[in-house]
């Protein structure tokens, strides 16, 4: 039986006592004591730190242990299985860490001259490539730092692209389909953009006779997700494509779930403008509980003069940053990108080769397949939208019948499969599955891993009719018991930091 | 390869694939995809590499990074926005360690106690750092951290104008204007003073007006020297009803009054030198928190956890807290779109400031503080050279002006490289009033013979470059 770890580990501020030291900086150099002199001249008075920071002071190895534990209170990928829908959460091997880790590349700055980071152009330059011939786009820029990050870029480019053509003050509407990610249309409306929603269809697919309708001379462009967040293939994407394109938009495509079809088909051939991918997803790279992750963006041919600067450029003898781009919209952060992980993705591609890259692809959706025939029929689960289209890379289901029936929702299955040493699926997304568990098994675990999860899903099914209580309470085996999640946002007991809790518990027993 | 296992691809064994295939009642994976229209099935391999063992992936990987020359092939006077620094080997270990590393955003809090304390702790961090209350869990980096602070300051005042001051970093000054523009915020330049750098208060009182919904400043500013006007500029932006909104590099908070304590009510800043291998610029980490004000945290960006207890009330845990504000639930009304940040470098910050704790802290700011003051006496009394350029205290990064020995930018620079040293960064056209300028940069790692070789190597470029002239 899975148990995780359950530390009694304090907050870090009640560690440690006054004095202790983690780590010691070298001495100051006596010459340069001399030369300087005394350092309380050097800052103005009013400029001084009076108050040092209340930072704890623990030795290295209270340090140490403190990490080392809260760490056994955490679930990653190599702990089990992770069929987090829409986030990938495939195996990120470990030969990437090792080579990412040099200090040939850690301890490279950004503004040295060209001729002394020839090795880390020549990687981003090549990365460049490759993803181009991936996605089928003219050029591709690694900087934004994560898929929403590209969104936003992408979405910027419509707005550049619209405003070259004089035409940004009448093209406000951005289209996203009910199915979408929530960063497309908070990306498309930091860019600017008013949201038009497009319903899905009952086939799972986007209503080409509401999009239709939905076009007009205001639309900038649709942003879509392909295979969409149902794991179903826009099939009629051709057709999409040309009532955008008719209409004067430009086509995004939001590269989440690219994996299913690498190597296969390319969002460039079917359409698409401008993409995004999230590198920490279809390449490998890991979410490091919450980035950094990588969202490079492919554009066609006509909205490459926009990409933000620099451009890494190649003269067939050496590779240089170029500035000298007028219509760039400018920089959407400092630098060229999360280089560290974009040499991640670097050897995940050289690793794999285009055959590994489609036996990624096809075993992701042999493995999504697999788990939705052996989930097809459990009492209590309904697979809405396109019953009979194969999926992709991932397949949702509706736990609404086991809701009404036994009062047990997506969220108790997801905490009581926790009990089981998997981590839960993605659930309540998309918005248009009620009580979705959306279901993600990627093509890293094998067929065993896959048999287990779908048993533990069996049995929790079973137990929500004979014991529900059961499972309303979940989970047991982890960490600590369910948590209460309102509270921690209720303006009463709001906490966000060490400093908060001090300042209530001042005020609660003065 | 595909005919092989792949060692990633368990599945990939026939037999297994085979089983599979029978259980789901298919004969080939290819029905699965019988949905996608035949025309856009790729009819040729694609232009990318073949696919290679890991021995042999080592091999072209170090190869292609010896290439670069880095920090320990020649020492590199570099900073602005991303900082050379050590990183003890706990930060590293604890990084690694795949429970955090190969874990997804803590949405089941349950199962990810570890990654949502130790980012609780980070954020708690910040806040002792800058004096401020409340810090989300990371921004991407500095730049687009203050991009969301300058539409955070409009939505809360709803006002559409944000000050900066001209000696801003570029980049980020770019970033700004992308952030910006679309929510129709305008971004303003404030003169600042030729002799000092520091922000001209005349031209701010000029400029800021009913419309103006933020004041920035930097510091250390752009250029390395301290603005030490802070307080009168906090005040003149709240008198007309404005936000204060600092950017900070955090390694200066052991010895440089924190922002809280000057009145910001917003502080955005660069976490990558605590704890983070520069990487050629990125992964960075953006520092953004704010004051314990309702209304101020309503429109907070980014993650934010919480402490709360079991839903039995028996033990402590933490969690996501005010996701009501997030793009997956607000979606288009959501105070930003920012989903994956850089929590993991967020850990090593955490790591890093628990390693060094208030007095490392403070070691670490007057050893950089030392250190670069000896530069600056050293490289001024070489004839001809300015350092720094304004009369000012600077704390890891100072100016050079090269004027006076009558020489340009890109010669001593390219004099330096072939010394075997790197020189500091051109702004010579970032601030043409400033002449042929470069921007160095000191810290802990510089020992005290680098910093007299860089004396040395700029004495001789000098005398050798007023050889020539003459
Ligand atoms: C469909 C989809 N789009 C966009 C995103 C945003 O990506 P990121 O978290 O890298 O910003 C996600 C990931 O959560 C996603 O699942």
């Amino acid at each position: 039986m899975f148990r995780q770890s359950s530390w009694d580990e304090p907050v870090i501020f009640t560690l440690g006592r006054p004095g202790r030291r983690g780590h010691i900086l070298p001495e100051v150099e006596e010459t340069v004591k001399e030369v300087v002199g005394d350092l309380g001249g050097l800052i103005p008075e009013n400029m001084r730190r009076k108050n040092p920071p209340k930072l704890p002071e623990l030795s290295e190895p209270e340090v140490v242990r403190h990490f080392i534990r809260l760490s056994e209170m955490n679930y990653g990928v190599d702990s089990g299985l992770y069929p987090l829908g829409s986030c990938t959460m495939k195996y990120n091997p470990k030969i990437n860490e090792e080579l990412a880790d040099s200090p040939k590349l850690g301890m490279l700055h950004p503004y040295q001259d060209e001729r002394t980071v020839q090795g880390v152009l020549e990687i981003l330059y090549r990365l460049e490539r490759w993803l181009a011939e991936i996605t089928g786009m003219a050029e591709v820029c690694l900087q934004p730092a994560a898929g929403a990050h590209g969104e936003f870029l992408g979405a910027l480019l419509m707005r550049a692209y619209h405003n070259h053509n004089g035409e940004l003050s009448q093209r406000r509407d951005m289209l996203i389909p009910d199915s979408a990610h929530g960063t497309n249309p908070a990306s498309a409306a930091m860019a600017g953009f008013n949201v038009v929603v497009i319903p899905t269809g009952e086939d799972g697919c986007v209503d080409v006779e509401a999009l239709k309708a939905a076009v007009s001379e205001k639309t900038a462009g649709l942003m879509l997700t392909n295979p969409n967040t149902l794991g179903i293939f826009e099939k009629n994407i051709d057709e999409i494509a040309k009532i955008v394109h008719e209409a004067g938009g430009l086509l995004y495509y939001d590269g989440a779930n690219l994996n299913p079809i690498l190597c296969k088909v390319r969002p460039g051939d079917m359409g698409f403008d401008i993409v995004h991918i999230n590198i920490h997803k279809t390449f490998g790279t890991p979410h490091g509980g919450g980035g950094p992750g990588a969202g490079p963006v492919g554009v066609k041919e006509e909205l490459a003069k926009f990409l933000p600067v620099p451009r890494i450029v190649f003269d067939g003898k050496r590779y240089r940053l170029d500035y000298e781009r007028p219509h760039s919209i400018g920089k959407i952060r400092s630098f060229y990108g999360n280089v560290a992980v974009l040499l991640k993705a670097y050897i995940y591609i050289l690793s794999l080769g285009f055959e590994g890259l489609r036996e990624v692809a096809e075993v992701s959706v042999l493995n999504a397949n697999y788990v939705l025939h052996k989930l097809r029929g459990v009492e209590g689960l309904t697979l809405p939208y396109g019953e009979k289209t194969p999926r992709k890379h991932e397949c949702v289901f509706s736990a609404k019948p086991l809701k009404t029936k036994t009062g047990v929702s997506a969220l108790n299955i997801a905490k009581r499969l926790l009990d089981y040493g998997v981590h839960a699926p993605t659930i309540y997304f998309p918005l248009i599955v009620e009580e979705a568990l959306m279901i993600e098994p990627t093509e890293t675990f094998e067929k065993e891993e896959l048999d287990r999860f779908v048993e533990a899903v069996r049995k929790i099914c079973s137990e929500a009719q004979t014991s529900p209580e059961k499972v309303l309470k979940a989970p047991y085996n982890t960490a600590v018991q369910r948590l209460n999640e309102v509270k921690a946002s209720h303006p009463q007991n709001m906490t966000l930091s060490w400093r908060m809790h001090l300042k209530k518990r001042a005020a609660t027993n003065p | 390869m595909a005919k092989r296992c792949h060692p990633y691809i368990p599945n990939s064994q026939l037999q297994t694939k085979k089983e599979m295939m029978l259980e789901i009642g298919i004969k080939s994976i290819d029905e699965l995809y019988a949905d996608i229209p035949e025309k856009y099935f790729l009819k040729k391999p694609l232009d990318v590499p073949k696919g290679s063992t890991e021995l042999e992936v080592k091999r072209h990987i170090e190869a292609l990074l010896s290439k670069n020359k880095a920090c320990a092939d020649m020492p590199i006077f570099l900073g602005a926005g991303c900082w050379p620094h050590y990183v003890p080997a706990v930060v590293r270990e604890i990084v690694q360690r795949s429970e955090f590393l190969t874990s997804y955003t803590p949405y089941q809090a349950e199962v990810s106690q570890g990654m949502l304390q130790a980012l609780f702790e980070y954020q708690s961090m910040i806040c002792e750092l800058t004096a401020m209350d409340v810090a989300n869990c990371s921004m991407y980096d500095w730049a687009s951290a203050l991009g969301e602070a300058a539409r955070m300051a409009s939505r809360i005042t709803r006002r559409a104008e944000i000050l900066v001051p001209k000696i801003t970093h570029p980049e980020r000054r770019a970033t700004l204007q992308v952030y910006a523009e679309p929510a129709g915020v305008n971004v303003k330049e404030v003169e600042y003073d030729r002799e000092t750098g520091q922000l001209n208060l005349n031209d701010l009182e000029n400029k800021i007006s009913k419309e103006t919904a933020a004041v920035y400043v930097e510091n250390p500013s752009y250029l390395g020297f301290i603005e030490a006007q802070v307080d009168e500029i906090s005040r003149i932006a709240h008198a007309h009803g404005a936000l204060f909104v600092v950017g900070v590099d955090p390694t200066s908070l052991g010895v440089l009054k924190p922002p809280g304590e000057y009145g910001a009510d917003i502080v955005v800043g660069e976490g990558q030198p605590l704890g983070n291998p520069m990487n050629y610029g990125g992964p960075l980490l953006g520092i953004f928190a704010c004051r314990d004000d309702p209304n101020m945290i309503r429109q907070m960006p980014g993650r934010i956890i919480g402490l709360t207890t079991t839903v039995d009330g028996g033990r402590q845990g933490f969690c996501m807290a005010l996701q009501t504000r997030e793009q997956h639930i607000r979606r288009e009304k959501a105070t930003s779109n920012i989903c994956s940040n850089e929590a993991l470098c967020a850990v090593a910050a955490a790591v890093y400031l628990a390693l060094l704790g208030p007095e490392g802290l403070r070691e670490l700011g007057e050893t950089i503080m030392y250190k670069a003051n000896y530069a600056m006496r050293l490289l001024s009394k070489i004839d001809g050279l300015k350092a720094p350029v304004f009369k000012a205290p600077h704390f890891k990064e100072f100016t050079v002006n090269f004027e006076d020995a009558g020489l340009r930018v890109s010669e001593v620079h390219d004099a330096l490289l072939q010394r075997g040293i790197h020189g500091g960064k051109d702004v010579s056209k970032e601030f043409p009033e400033l002449g042929e300028t470069a921007l160095y940069c000191v810290t802990e790692i510089h020992a005290e013979s680098e910093i007299r070789l860089l004396a040395e190597a700029l004495a001789e470029v000098v005398s050798a470059g007023r050889r020539r002239h003459v």
